[in-house]
């Protein structure tokens, strides 16, 4: 939906320095314009709870993370956001890919259309759903807005394919 | 058919957990970070606290690395120093990839290998007594990597071990220990947050 220098060039103004993330076949795509011009710096980890637990340690030293993941890896990451998110405190944010949201072809019935808004609204995750290149403006009002208030949020970013 | 071929591992040896970790408080710089988690944190606490010492309780069992590896990322110029439970390392073993492939140079993660889930009770944990963690260690990716069992190398090689570039990691062939109660959070976790990222802008 949106280029990889478009974002990258977002996230750097957002102040962003560091994108944790599990790759997916839309938001992987990003990875090579970031790690060609080094900011935000990419930092790769092997699932998704441990996304949020590295950005956890980066945002308590004083850094501006970003967790890059699917909703796959949403589903897998809950003890993770309970601790550095509700017990912390700490405000995190949040891209995440929405599988299967524009097209079901490849898994049609694909059960992450019936789970993840109610595990991003159990976890109190402020959220907006992005499924229109038009709302890529809807991303920087929505990251400060969380950013301001101090409060954890996410891009839920609708995607065509698995 | 062929059977499996194993190497008799010499006996290990064992030293208390308390005096293991008593050895990383007095070696560390008060610029270092220290994280500890499950029995560590718990024997930490007993032991004079600085600012910089984040105890991990309550935690997200096995964050105690990626933690570290996020601090260690966003503070470069200083030591974080992970004290983790073998239970928790064998929960988040990707852990050990993840921060070998992003190379920090200051942080140094120490094992407490006691073979058991000590909090829960003293469950063994898998692969009690047969998981290499320091194998496992360098098979991701680690490059200074140290196992102790005897408490005096323990105290005479710990300053030099965590000077090193790292990552540096530990496995600690510590005692098992049974009825202790587990760690008591030192209070609520968001305010210790706040004042330790304070503690960090100095
Ligand atoms: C995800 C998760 N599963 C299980 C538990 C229950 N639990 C609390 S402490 C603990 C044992 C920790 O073992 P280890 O890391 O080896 O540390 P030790 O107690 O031996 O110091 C377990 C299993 C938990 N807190 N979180």
């Amino acid at each position: 939906m949106f280029s990889s220098e478009k974002i990258r060039t977002l996230l750097e103004q957002l102040g962003v320095t560091h994108v944790v993330t599990v790759p997916d076949s839309t938001i992987g795509r990003w990875q090579t314009a970031i790690e060609e011009r080094g900011t935000p710096r990419l930092v790769r980890v092997c699932r998704e709870g441990e996304a949020w637990q590295v950005a956890a340690g980066l945002q308590l030293g004083g850094a501006t993370p970003l967790v890059l993941i699917q909703c796959t890896g949403l589903l897998e990451s809950g003890d993770a956001i309970r601790n550095a998110l509700h017990d912390f405190g700490l405000p995190l944010f949040a891209i995440i890919g929405y599988r299967s949201y524009l097209n079901q072809d490849t898994l049609p019935g694909d059960t992450c259309l019936v789970f993840t808004e109610p595990t991003l609204d159990a976890w109190k995750i402020d959220y907006r759903l992005v499924t229109r290149p038009s709302q890529f403006d809807d991303i920087r009002p929505h990251f400060v807005a969380c950013r301001d208030a101090g409060k954890p949020g996410a891009i839920l970013l609708a995607e065509g394919k698995a | 058919m062929t059977s499996p071929t194993t190497t008799p591992t010499a006996p290990r040896t064992h030293m208390p957990a308390k005096d293991a970790l008593a050895a990383v408080h007095a070696a560390r710089d008060p610029r270092d970070i220290v994280i500890t988690t499950m029995t560590p944190a718990r024997d930490w606490m007993l032991l004079p606290q600085q600012p910089l010492d984040l105890v991990l309780v309550p935690s997200a069992m096995g964050s105690a690395p990626p933690l570290g590896l996020g601090l260690a990322l966003a503070q470069p110029t200083r030591r974080v120093i992970v004290c983790n439970g073998d239970g928790s390392m064998l929960m988040n073993l990707g852990a050990l990839v993840s921060i070998a492939n992003a190379r920090p140079a200051n942080l140094v993660l120490i094992v407490f290998v006691n073979g058991t889930y000590e909090v829960t009770g003293s469950q063994p944990v898998p692969g009690a007594g047969v998981v290499d963690y320091p194998a496992l260690a360098r098979a991701a990716g680690f490059e200074s990597v140290h196992a102790y069992g005897s408490l005096h190398e323990w105290q005479s090689a710990v300053r030099r071990i965590i000077a090193v570039p790292g990552p540096t990691f530990v496995a600690l062939d510590v005692e098992q220990v049974h009825g202790q109660p587990g760690p008591k959070s030192p209070g609520p976790a968001r305010e210790r947050a706040r004042q330790f990222m304070q503690a960090l802008r100095g």
